[in-house]
């Protein structure tokens, strides 16, 4: 990530300064950092909803159904959580929302999905192996009937705003194979392996260390 | 609570019969959109009389997980922030023109229209931005031709990866995201590089 964004503002900035678009280089920056808090405050409302809904779920019971009800997959998706953990079911519930292209309900229950696999997690800031699948998994996600381009389809006046549902659904699944088989590849090599964070020893129980 | 959930219901099923009846739309499109429709409903209606029925205060528990909604959202703050910064004025700069370039040729030899090559450049570092590309190549070429037909396959291929990725870790504090760019960016270009080969063999 350091390397990545150092390269997106280095590039920006030097080619601003070739094109002389620096000036709006620099107005981009603050735009997109309102925008930037606009979103996330924006997330406040559904987040609490969903969070609230969840705990009733989790309380009662249902979760844990659903984790156990896809046990055969995530035994082999995340096999360092234990079966029955909340987290399995709430990613669940996070990948039946983006299929059925609830975007308002996907993002919450994937930070809930998070939240619960950071409960596994023996670091604070250093993602583990399951989270990067599940992340693989989102980032690639696929969505039987992706509305906001078949929308614009349909304003442009496409005879059939619906017919790239198929090979979006194609195109998107093989994206979700590729990106989950390769986050399982990568956390095999000798680099990324050494910063798994399970391989730390336990450590001690300390919630104030929030830096 | 059930009085709406009844309400929802039978909106619908309106639309469901409104759709069936109307625009032509394929079974397979009303069956998703149906269950696209009820999802919520359903899964609140489960949820809360379930936990009814499993002695749960349903209010109190849900406003001791609605508590937290407010600090997982600020905490994505500065997340979001860094990465929508960094993406913004590298839009702004223009350096997309001088990837293209150097790109075009590449794209040419797999049967991809040089014209569709900034969405999938532009997919996974902001989702409005390459929506707007999909727009305008659709206004320019009309969204039936090729060159529209792919663009929207693109988009509707993959998410936003870098918005994911900073949202979903920001939320609980990694920095450290180890693989999970490298995968997800694999995962694009697997999609788009699918949405160019799906689409010669349904559209082409």
């Amino acid at each position: 990530m350091n390397y990545i964004w150092l390269a997106l503002m280095v590039i920006s900035l030097v080619v601003g300064a070739f094109t002389g678009n620096l000036g709006a280089v620099t107005a981009a920056a603050v735009d997109y950092a309102q925008t930037a808090v606009d979103i996330s405050l924006g997330l406040i409302g559904i987040m609490a909803f969903w969070l609230g809904i969840m705990k009733i779920a989790e309380e009662g019971g249902i979760i844990k159904i659903l984790s156990r009800a896809i046990r055969p997959i995530s035994k082999f998706l995340f096999p360092e959580i234990p079966p029955d953990h909340p987290a399995i079911g709430t990613m669940l519930m996070n990948i039946i929302a983006n299929w059925l292209g609830l975007g308002n309900a996907a993002t919450p229950l994937g930070l809930k999905a998070m939240k619960e696999l950071q409960k596994l997690n023996k670091s604070e800031d250093t993602a583990t192996n399951a989270m990067v699948v599940f992340l693989a998994l989102n980032t690639a996600s696929i969505t039987f009937i992706p509305m906001t381009v078949i929308a614009v389809r349909a304003k442009l006046g496409s005879a059939n705003p619906f017919e790239i549902i198929s090979t979006a659904v194609f195109a998107s699944t093989c994206a979700t194979i590729t990106a989950v088989t390769a986050a399982k590849l990568m956390q095999r090599l000798p680099g990324i392996r050494k910063s798994d964070p399970n391989r730390l020893p336990k450590t001690t129980e300390e919630g104030d260390n929030n830096a | 609570m059930l009085n709406s959930f009844v309400v929802a219901a039978t909106d619908t099923v309106q639309q469901f019969a409104q759709a069936t009846a109307g625009t032509g739309d394929s079974l397979f499109v009303t069956i998703m959109k149906g269950f696209s429709n009820l999802a919520v409903p359903i899964i609140l209606f489960v949820v809360v009389v379930l936990g009814f029925f499993k002695k749960i205060k349903v209010y109190e528990t849900f406003i001791d997980g609605a508590k937290e909604g407010f600090s997982v959202a600020v905490n994505i703050i500065p997340y979001l922030v860094a990465i929508l910064v960094a993406i913004g004025m590298f839009r702004a700069s223009g350096a997309m023109g001088f990837f293209i370039k150097i790109l075009s040729p590449l794209t040419n030899l797999i049967g991809m229209p040089a014209e569709t090559l900034p969405v999938a450049l532009m997919r996974p570092l902001s989702g409005s931005g390459s929506l707007g590309i999909v727009t305008e190549l659709m206004t320019k070429h009309g969204p039936d031709s090729f060159i529209g037909r792919l663009a929207s396959t693109m988009f509707g291929s993959t998410e936003t990866t870098f918005y994911v990725i900073a949202v979903y870790f920001g939320s609980v504090g990694i920095r450290k995201s180890r693989h999970a760019i490298a995968s997800g960016l694999i995962g694009d270009l697997a999609g788009m590089l699918m949405a160019v080969f799906i689409c010669h063999i349904v559209f082409g």
